[in-house]
């Protein structure tokens, strides 16, 4: 799944947010949401998808005004656009479904703060063009979601017995309550975590067979 | 001599009119982006909130086949909201089966649960005394514990036929023969009592509460003033 060396500087813009660099996984960013949000597939697609949007939006306008906002005052820019997209979402995601918009409750409004999004701006759509800017946003978007998507799968299939509301385990399995509440999410980010950086080993000591004699 | 300290060197004063240009700018991008947005997405957003509401009012009560919002007037009264749909006040719904009789009324009431305050619309049939249909409009019970006053179909099914019958009182006025009360799971003997949930004994309390409170203020008043709902010519 990684992109090969051949692939174009674009492509690796791309997949860095997917996986060397996943925003949940690996930088550890924007945990109040990917903890809180994360109870059912779906609340934490949902979720995944608006950030996704924020970041991808502000990101590209940020890019496009990188040159005539002076430094004193990029970060009051930053949050304005970040704050104006967040707000788009938040209309739109009432359009949508008023369900949806009730379970996501006070969070969606939170993506503001979410320091993911102000990180990338910061970090990189202010000294990028649009296209590169775009692809990071994208990437980083799509790992955020799909972080948060295998934390709410595992949460709700062992908290309610079900993935997408649709049954999944027999009927006698007794649901682990306890999945679903804040500690829940703890355990499964702990879980995830481990997944992740025990995969991440592996592959240094693969492609580095020196590093074998390292004890412990 | 020591050295001379080396000059301080004043900071170029911020470029004011850059800053100005760049705030006001991305200022007016935005304000314009929200505003149009607001506009294209709010019909959308009142037809959704309206059946929303709708939906809630014929789960509450389930003969109902239309259904009208009442105004509670000071002087003691309903009368229909109509088209004006902005007039504030406190409001019930009035359900209707397909012949245009009134089958019930739905009313909506809150009050403190677990975690946060706890919205639920419940519908009130007179030709049975009773309640018969109950919603959770809006809460934020534990998942999995407190939220099976939504999700558990047992609990739910204590709001099918909740007697909520009226006596005269001491002083001549109408009130609930016998408040609503929520009792241990599966020790629910009289029809105004409601089994509780074993595991999400607050949540269920808190929605007995609420239900006590709210009907023994409307159910004498509907009763009263059952006339004022009454559809067509007379």
């Amino acid at each position: 799944m990684e992109a090969p060396d051949t692939t174009a500087m674009g492509a690796e813009e791309f997949w860095k947010g997917l996986w060397k660099e996943n925003p949940v996984f690996v930088q550890v960013l924007g945990m109040c949401p990917a903890l809180a949000v994360s109870n059912t597939a779906r609340n934490a697609l949902a979720m995944g998808l608006a950030t996704l949007f924020v970041l991808t939006a502000s990101n590209a306008v940020i890019s496009l005004v990188r040159h005539v906002v002076p430094k004193q005052v990029r970060i009051a820019t930053y949050i304005l656009v970040i704050a104006t997209f967040v707000t788009l979402v938040d209309m739109g995601i009432q359009a949508i479904s008023l369900d949806l918009h009730k379970a996501l409750g006070a969070f969606i409004s939170l993506i503001v703060a979410n320091c993911l999004i102000l990180g990338r701006a910061e970090a990189f759509a202010s000294r990028h063009g649009l296209g590169a800017s775009l692809l990071d946003a994208l990437g980083m978007g799509a790992g955020f979601t799909v972080a948060l998507l295998s934390l709410g799968a595992v949460r709700e299939i062992l908290g309610a017995g079900t993935l997408f509301g649709l049954p999944v385990l027999p009927a006698a399995f007794e649901p682990w309550v306890v999945m679903l509440l804040p500690s829940g999410g703890f355990l499964t980010l702990a879980g995830w975590l481990l997944v992740f950086n025990a995969f991440e080993q592996r592959r240094a000591r693969a492609s580095a067979p020196e590093a074998r004699e390292v004890p412990g | 001599m020591s050295a001379q300290p080396a000059p301080i060197v004043a900071e170029p004063p911020p470029p004011t009119w850059p800053m100005l240009r760049a705030m006001v700018g991305v200022g007016l991008l935005c304000g314009i982006l929200i505003a149009t947005t607001f506009l294209a997405t709010r019909p959308t957003i009142e037809r959704n909130q309206a059946e929303a509401l709708q939906r809630a009012v014929f789960d509450v009560i389930p003969k109902a086949r239309s259904s009208e919002t009442y105004l509670w007037l000071e002087e003691g009264r309903f009368e229909a909201v109509g088209e004006d749909a902005r007039r504030e006040g406190p409001r019930v719904h009035a359900g209707y089966d397909a012949e245009g009789r009134l089958v019930g009324v739905a009313i909506e009431a809150s009050g403190m649960g677990y975690q946060d305050v706890i919205r639920v619309l419940y519908g009130y049939a007179p030709d049975a005394a009773a309640v018969v249909g109950m919603r959770v409009l809006e809460s934020r019970e534990t998942p999995g514990l407190g939220d099976r006053i939504e999700t558990d179909a047992a609990f739910v099914a204590n709001f099918e036929a909740l007697d909520v019958s009226l006596e005269p009182a001491a002083d001549g006025a109408m009130r609930i023969a016998h408040p609503i009360e929520a009792v241990k799971s599966g020790s629910k003997q009289n029809p105004w009592e409601i089994d509780g949930i074993t595991g999400a004994t607050i949540s269920a309390q808190a929605i007995a509460n609420i239900l006590r409170r709210s009907s023994s203020d409307w159910i004498p008043r509907i009763q009263q003033r059952l006339d004022d709902f009454q559809r067509g010519e007379s």
